[in-house]
């Protein structure tokens, strides 16, 4: 009942804030290249869709979003396991990796297209460097953050370092692992974006960028609307992989709200604190 | 079963100190004993006895000092095989079912699942724990979750147990409760098992014999045999023989006590 409430309300309060949009929009003729009425975009985004344009861009971004966040999660990964469990890594390679921790990725976008070109493996290569760091810093911190307890029962059973590793760390780091690859996902959809901007030959943010030279609003507001759609399926993708794998963590009750949390908030540090021991 | 003559635990003037930013620390300082296969062995002190230390030894996990320590008449060089450890807290995994749980020393010892997935079932049963195989941790409670834990002590079929203060965490009624049971799990399986705990009435009740431990630097102060009947019930404890062994023991930390003072 209230559940069913509360949808009609959300509804009624969207198309309010829409027709006040459109009213004032009208009323003040408010140019279209300024603000265009909710009308005008909805036109522009049929337009865009119906004559494919905005599929044939939407492809080439969603390809390089997806193949950058396997690549640079890959990466975050192995490099994070690494630090974690090799000390020389760690103290040979650390110092760099705080240092490009505390860089903004997406300034790097101008050198990755000159090195790599207009075309697909620049936009994947920024997107990668964009998704790689929160699977990093977490892989790390999951890895390390295994119970003393559960170290010391591994070990009184004469298990390997081996054995530590894939019986204990590893899936011990997974709900750490699992929250990266969420922040990971949108990152390198950041990534794609701000490299199609540098310098592209496709995709949305190539679009948005043109319409923009044309004053097309109406245009660029249907692309975001397309965009925000596109991050939260992505976000949702990981969220549905997310409850299979750790369905065994009782804080994934709270994973919608958490994945929210991370998506509004660019954060460096790992984006989850260790679950609590659950001993009574 | 060895040989006869050769006991399940042997420790020979065992010292064991750690450094630390005030100088080295003496946990166990020269401690001598000896436990009989098949012998229930309780050690009772205060925090900081060095009782956790001792166990960490036997189970392979700390290096001594100095001194000796066999388990039936090998010197521990590191964790071993043939033993079974129970912790303070269950420290179960929460990502494996309780079979799986059970199941973890089978894994690392690569002991084939197919044949002791049987062996895991009859001792979820003796414990009580019978349809309960297919749940995971956070769904039982603290006294299932080390059931559990003791379950998974003993699939691998260990000669020994050692237990660290076990049931501490526990409600005193479960407490009692789990007492009862591992009294009962112990008169099934005859295992040795030494028992660490700060509780006197839970050593009388289980032990064979009491150690009674002393703190800074730790050492042992009384070896005190029980001759109790078995299986003992709880009213045992309302017994004035099982009094006596209580106060004997308390009696010793008085003593201690005034000394530090």
């Amino acid at each position: 009942m209230t559940n069913a409430k509360n949808v009609s309300l959300s509804i009624l309060l969207l198309i309010v804030s829409l027709s006040l949009w459109e009213g004032i929009v009208r009323f003040f003729e408010i140019p279209i290249f300024i603000l265009p009425a909710p009308s005008k975009v909805a036109v522009a985004l049929y337009r865009g869709l119906e004559s494919g344009l905005y599929l044939t861009h939407l492809k080439v971004t969603l390809i390089e979003t997806v193949l950058g966040f396997i690549a640079g999660s890959a990466l975050g990964f192995l490099l994070g396991t690494g630090v974690a469990m090799n000390r020389y890594i760690d103290y040979f390679l650390y110092p760099y990796i705080v240092m490009f921790q505390s860089l903004p990725k997406v300034a790097l976008a101008p050198l990755i297209v000159i090195w790599f070109g207009l075309g697909l493996s620049s936009k994947v290569i920024n997107a990668a460097l964009v998704a790689f760091f929160p699977l990093l810093v977490n892989t790390m911190v999951g890895l390390r953050s295994a119970d003393e307890d559960r170290i010391s029962l591994m070990r009184s059973l004469a298990a390997s370092d081996r054995q530590i590793f894939w019986m204990l760390r590893l899936p011990n780091a997974l709900p750490f692992i699992m929250a990266g690859l969420d922040i990971a996902m949108i990152f390198a959809l950041i990534g794609a974006i701000v490299a199609e901007f540098v310098g592209a030959t496709s995709g949305l943010g190539m679009l948005i960028q043109s319409m923009n030279f044309n004053m097309d609003v109406s245009g660029q507001f249907s692309v975001l609307l397309i965009l925000s759609v596109v991050g939260l399926v992505l976000n949702r993708a990981i969220l549905l992989v997310r409850r299979r794998v750790l369905f065994w963590d009782p804080s994934e009750k709270n994973a919608v709200e958490a994945a929210e949390v991370e998506m509004a908030e660019t954060r460096r540090v790992p984006a989850r604190i260790p679950a609590k021991e659950r001993s009574t | 079963m060895r040989g006869i003559g050769v006991d399940a635990i042997e420790i020979r003037e065992l010292t064991k100190e750690y450094a630390s930013r005030a100088g080295a620390v003496t946990a166990l300082d020269q401690i001598s004993f000896a436990v009989g296969e098949g012998e229930f062995v309780a050690v009772v002190g205060p925090s900081g006895c060095g009782k956790s230390t001792l166990l960490k030894i036997l189970a392979g996990l700390l290096p001594t000092s100095s001194g000796e320590a066999r388990l039936r008449g090998t010197p521990i060089a590191g964790p071993r095989r043939d033993i079974g450890v129970v912790f303070q807290s269950p420290v179960l995994f929460p990502w494996r079912s309780v079979l799986d749980n059970v199941l973890l020393p089978v894994d690392v010892q690569r002991l084939g699942r197919d044949r002791y997935e049987k062996v895991a079932m009859d001792l979820l049963a003796l414990v009580g724990l019978t349809g309960f195989e297919h749940r995971y941790p956070w769904e039982l409670s603290g006294g299932m979750q080390q059931r559990v834990a003791i379950t998974r002590a003993l699939v691998h079929d260990p000669a020994m147990l050692l237990m660290d203060e076990p049931f501490g965490a526990l409600d005193a009624m479960t407490r009692e409760h789990m007492n009862l049971e591992l009294q009962r799990i112990w008169l099934e399986k005859k295992k040795t098992v030494l028992f660490i705990t700060h509780s006197i009435p839970e050593a009388v009740f289980l032990g064979d014999r009491v150690l009674v431990m002393t703190p800074r630097p730790g050492r042992i102060l009384e070896d005190v045999a029980v001759d109790l009947p078995r299986p003992r019930s709880l009213e045992v404890m309302n017994t004035p023989e099982f009094g006596r062994y209580a106060r004997a023991i308390r009696a010793q930390f008085a003593v201690q006590g005034a000394l530090d003072g």
